[in-house]
């Protein structure tokens, strides 16, 4: 194991949040505020409480999802995708590194910054609403594990991408609907039998179901039932990137 | 130090960029790849450093394969790509030290400072790489080849589109690393830069490396020697006896060219010599010159150069 090499790539790109660590700390305190003042002031003031838990408390585990999941993605797909963009990837290629170093240090990197913006969406929101997590390891776990799974995801999108229009496309056509249909702002069991069967194909669901529970102790779904669901995606996830370089499908020609 | 065996790279669209290239580059040894532009060049060195894979064939670097032994392959391998493709926000200690970092190594301060003094980049040890100018970049991605201290030195089109200045100075740090004993391969288009530095020349065109050899024995072999034949009297025009020659009336001048295979056992001077003397003609001065590597080039070449 080359670690030097794993830590090279890791420093390197923390140096590269560091330097932009105003923009990575005001957009997510930002958005999260307006998310409060919107939905847990003016809309959850007049919603009842969702399986006993009140609705601007209800919102805060989706919402730090919904901003690790952007922030996962971004910065695993744009990590990768800048040294491809620019032509210094080259580095990468000729350095003494196998794969998984490569992926440990751009995914640990992608990974370790969503998980700090997941902290300070915790902080911000708990300016908003008191909280009291119910299961702070499971929570800390998940949220560990969604930072890891969808940095993956990110990394997929990074390597594929072919121009900056594609690295933002996806996330926009793919992720924001995810996110907004899995039960982000509301328990799946309020929408009809036919939309809650489709909400089960939705990746999205399971991590905030998971993530909720490990807050209030309730979710829409078994926590062991979340768990599989992580596993199965960063397993899916891993198991491309493997392909991917292996045949060095759009990384070598 | 470099053994290419039966190299082939083929595209899914047909195209063939390699066919067949053997290849072996002595420790220590400066090797030119000349040859047109879409020759192969590029894609020969992209293919030992690990940035293409090969279709068949191996590549033994160090006698480590490219592929099975990669980690201690590349290990002995620094590139100097083409491309200036420097991470824009780095500094340049910090890119350097990236660099160093990928094949294994801590920073060496000592090292580090030598390099970037020897590249003129001392002072600028703390600049991002966006803000240097092209010629300061060049020699980044230079420095950033040599701190992993590499063993076989990879040169992709050097001193395309730099200033005379660094060409030259670039010139004098290849001579400095051929005396530390590292193996030092470039390509270039430039003849000149060849005929320079080079050891030995590979010309390769299509794909397919036409001839490697001792860039010396080179012009030797190829090159054809020009005789200049100044006369007291200049001629107007070629008597009938010397048409037999292969002569050219130097039209202004009324000087003789002769042209002659250097390899030539027989150059046909003497004989020259000697109808000149018994039709009464007396020669002022002679002077010889060898075609260059560009002459050659054009040869092999044509119009592809």
């Amino acid at each position: 194991m080359n670690y030097q090499a794993v830590k090279s790539i890791y420093v390197s790109e923390m140096m590269r949040a560091i330097r932009t660590i105003t923009q990575s700390l005001i957009s997510p305190v930002l958005s999260t505020s307006l998310y409060f003042v919107v939905f847990g002031t003016a809309i959850g003031s007049r919603m009842d409480a969702i399986d006993g838990v009140e609705y601007g408390l209800f919102i805060v585990p989706g919402l730090i999802m919904l901003s690790v999941l952007a922030q996962s993605i971004s910065n695993a797909s744009f990590g990768i995708y800048f040294p491809k963009f620019i032509g210094s990837i080259y580095e990468i290629h000729t350095a003494p590194i196998s794969a998984i170093e490569i992926l440990i240090g751009y995914v640990g990197a992608a990974a370790s910054k969503s998980m700090f913006i997941g902290i300070v969406t915790l902080i911000t929101a708990n300016l908003f609403v008191p909280l009291h997590i119910e299961h702070p390891i499971a929570m800390f776990s998940f949220l560990i594990l969604t930072c890891v799974g969808f940095s993956l995801f990110g990394f997929i999108i990074g390597l594929w991408a072919k121009n900056f229009e594609q690295l933002s496309l996806i996330p926009l056509l793919v992720i924001t609907p995810l996110v907004f249909l899995g039960g982000s702002f509301y328990s799946i069991s309020m929408l009809p039998p036919f939309w809650q069967n489709v909400s089960f194909f939705n990746p999205v669901v399971y991590l905030v179901s998971g993530f909720r529970w490990s807050f209030f102790g309730v979710g829409d779904m078994p926590i062991s039932t979340s768990l599989i669901a992580i596993a199965i995606f960063i397993g899916i996830c891993a198991a491309i990137i493997t392909w991917t370089f292996r045949t060095g499908y759009k990384i070598k020609e | 130090m470099l053994k290419i065996s039966n190299l082939t790279k083929s595209y899914d669209n047909g195209f063939t960029a390699l066919k067949n290239i053997d290849l072996e580059v002595e420790s220590g040894e400066i090797f030119a790849l000349l040859g047109p532009n879409g020759a192969g060049k590029t894609t020969l060195i992209s293919i030992i450093c690990g940035m293409v894979n090969p279709t068949s064939g191996s590549v033994k670097v160090g006698g480590y394969d490219i592929l099975s032994d990669y980690r201690k392959a590349r290990s002995l391998i620094g590139l100097v790509p083409q491309e200036i493709t420097l991470e824009p926000f780095l500094t340049v200690v910090n890119s350097l030290k990236f660099s160093r970092g990928l094949f294994g190594k801590k920073p060496d301060l000592k090292l580090m400072e030598d390099i970037l003094k020897k590249l003129s980049l001392w002072d600028k040890r703390n600049d991002k790489t966006v803000t240097l100018s092209g010629g300061m970049k060049r020699r980044l991605l230079i420095a950033k080849a040599l701190y992993h201290e590499p063993r076989i030195l990879f040169l992709d089109e050097p001193t395309a589109g730099v200033d005379v200045e660094l060409r030259k100075d670039m010139w004098d740090l290849v001579a400095q690393l051929k005396a530390d004993g590292v193996t030092i391969i470039l390509t270039t288009h430039y003849i000149e830069e060849a005929e320079a530095i080079a050891d030995r020349v590979g010309i390769i065109r299509d794909g397919e490396l036409l001839m490697v050899e001792n860039k010396a024995t080179l012009v030797e072999r190829l090159g054809k020697r020009q005789l200049t034949v100044q006369l007291v009297d200049p001629l107007k025009k070629l008597p009938d006896y010397l048409q037999a020659l292969d002569l050219v009336l130097e039209a202004k001048t009324g000087d003789l060219i002769y042209t002659y295979e250097a390899d030539g056992k027989r150059t046909g001077i003497a004989n020259l010599f000697s109808t000149l003397s018994d039709n009464g003609i007396i020669i002022r001065d002679v002077q010889t010159s060898q075609s260059s590597l560009e002459d050659i080039m054009i040869d092999m070449l044509g119009d592809k150069i």
